[in-house]
């Protein structure tokens, strides 16, 4: 059931980095930074599942590495400035990503203007409500009830690896088995027939901006929690990798189709080759290029396979 | 009162007027040609009756309920289903899904409705519908887009039937079909006929209007300039009512 909706490519692709990187390195093959790996990933993962649902509906979100750092700033304002209860935190964190999200939504189908501009604008507009909420400065010394959501390690298993997993076990069924999935994809496959068909298509735009917006939300609140400081500048270009884990996933860039286990390798894919060159001592900024370089080549198979057929 | 009554139906784009008071209305388990020139209002008149476009002014009354007002959802459960020029399939998605789009079956899970789709019931009652057209395809399971132009046809009418309609409207059904699928189109709207079920068949074949309808709407610059019985008129004058000669 997993396996038809997977991507053949993508899966070899995983294999051959995994073969090449235990072969480079002895320090990669072990459980401990198989966990490592997943650790790191799951932030991107969350925000690539959101991505997956954007995308697979002819639209595009390039907000969430921005919106992911309002979110955690928020959490943060509200536990340590309104002295909250950190439940209050958590929330803070969710619904300060959904409502970006939401008007992400609005404007996309009420103002018509394309989600391309609407979320490049608001990368820029929820960077600086970041970096004005906490005045440019990181929200430091969090609860330890907080903490625990992205520093805890239930029977060894660090807890963002666990959220991760759920919500992309959660979000695969949404997307692939429930009314809401199939009427995703039908929007990015013909908008055209979705209206003629009675899909309330503009609602449903908005409902998709604000779950990848409160995704976002979720992903700034584990940051938040690992780094224990609501900091500003947390997600900054998250979006690039975030976008390419999706689309080396199998979704569609031109909306149509896409599958969050799909993602789920996609992100683990962008994962392995971070945590590959890290163990490696490759320089950072040969990372960036990297997965710059993955997301065009990714695209460009795309292209390729789609001329054959 | 007839089964579908439009009156005094006026849209505008703009400063265009598209459709200019129009009025007509349809018995039971009738054929109704729709004929006239391109950019005559054919395809807005029906998209304000499926209500994807809503009037600037008129009504629209199926069985006396107002159409106007409520959603294109809606008025699919009322019994009105069009079948577009386009056919309006998503082509990356499978059969079933293209069949039972915006409608899916859901079954429970524990006894709680999340929305799950009934992927098996959406698949077995899709083979029967296209078995009951008489068509063939590889498999429910297939992406509509890799089917055939009739057979994409055949998914774009199976969906149109799946609900037991009471009025099918096709737009252009046959403008890219072959000869032997022209023919069975229309068979399959003089079946619907003797289930008493109406179509508005719009169409620039006007052999095949003369084949299978009963009465003929002819539209010119969003006007009806003619509603005649097939019966008392000829191809002739239909074509001098579409430009404007007569």
């Amino acid at each position: 059931m997993f396996l038809k909706s997977i991507r053949l490519e993508s899966l070899y692709v995983l294999g051959i980095l995994i073969v090449t990187m235990s072969l480079l390195s002895p320090y990669f093959l072990s459980i401990s930074n198989f966990l490592n790996i997943l650790l790191a990933t799951s932030v991107i993962g969350i925000l690539a599942i959101g991505s997956t649902f954007v995308i697979s509906s002819a639209g595009l979100d390039l907000s969430v590495g921005s919106v992911m750092g309002l979110a955690g700033v928020a959490g943060a304002v509200v536990m340590n400035q309104l002295e909250l209860n950190w439940i209050f935190g958590i929330l803070a964190c969710i619904i300060a990503g959904g409502i970006a999200g939401f008007f992400n939504g609005q404007l996309v189908t009420r103002a018509k203007i394309p989600a391309f501009i609407v979320t490049l604008g608001m990368l820029g507009v929820a960077r600086g409500a970041a970096l004005l909420l906490c005045d440019g400065k990181p929200i430091y010394g969090l609860s330890n009830e907080f903490l625990f959501l992205g520093q805890g390690r239930p029977f060894g298993i660090p807890f963002p690896v666990i959220i991760f997993i759920v919500v992309a076990l959660i979000t695969h069924y949404i997307l692939a088995s429930t009314k809401f999935g199939k009427h995703t994809l039908v929007i990015g496959d013909n908008q055209m027939a979705a209206v003629a068909m009675g899909i309330n298509v503009n609602r449903h735009k908005v409902k998709l901006y604000a779950f990848s917006g409160g995704l976002a939300g979720l992903a700034g609140m584990i940051f938040t929690s690992r780094v224990n400081a609501g900091d500003p500048t947390a997600g900054l270009n998250y979006e690039l990798t975030a976008i390419t884990a999706a689309i080396i996933g199998g979704t569609n860039l031109f909306g149509g189709k896409g599958s969050i286990i799909g993602t789920f390798i996609g992100a683990l894919i962008m994962g392995i080759l971070q945590n590959g060159l890290n163990l490696l001592a490759v320089q950072s900024y040969y990372q960036r290029m990297a997965i710059g370089a993955v997301l065009i080549l990714a695209v460009w198979f795309d292209q390729i396979n789609r001329q054959k057929n | 009162m007839s089964f579908l009554e439009i009156k005094d139906l006026s849209k505008s784009f703009g400063s265009v007027n598209v459709l200019d008071r129009v009025t007509l209305s349809i018995n039971k388990g009738s054929v109704i040609g729709l004929v006239g020139d391109n950019g005559a209002g054919k395809s807005t008149l029906m998209k304000i009756v499926t209500g994807i476009h809503k009037p600037t002014s008129g009504s629209i009354l199926l069985e006396e309920r107002e159409l106007t007002r409520i959603s294109t959802s809606e008025i699919r459960l009322l019994g009105i289903e069009m079948i577009y020029q386009d056919l309006a399939l998503a082509r990356q998605q499978d059969i079933s899904s293209n069949i039972f789009l915006g409608r899916e079956p859901v079954k429970k899970l524990f006894g709680i409705n999340l929305g799950l789709v009934d992927k098996q019931k959406m698949d077995k009652d899709s083979i029967k519908i296209i078995e009951d057209l008489g068509a063939k395809v590889p498999s429910v399971e297939y992406q509509a887009g890799l089917l055939s132009g009739g057979q994409q046809q055949t998914i774009a009418i199976a969906r149109a039937l799946t609900f037991s309609p009471k009025l099918v409207i096709m737009d252009e059904p046959t403008a890219a079909l072959a000869v032997k699928e022209v023919q069975h189109v229309l068979e399959l709207i003089l079946k619907l006929k003797s289930e008493g079920i109406s179509v508005i068949l719009i169409s620039h074949r006007l052999n095949d209007i003369f084949e299978v309808c009963d009465r003929i709407l002819v539209l010119r610059q969003g006007q009806i300039v003619a509603d005649v019985i097939k019966a008392k008129t000829s191809m002739n004058q239909i074509v001098s009512y579409i430009v404007g000669a007569e």
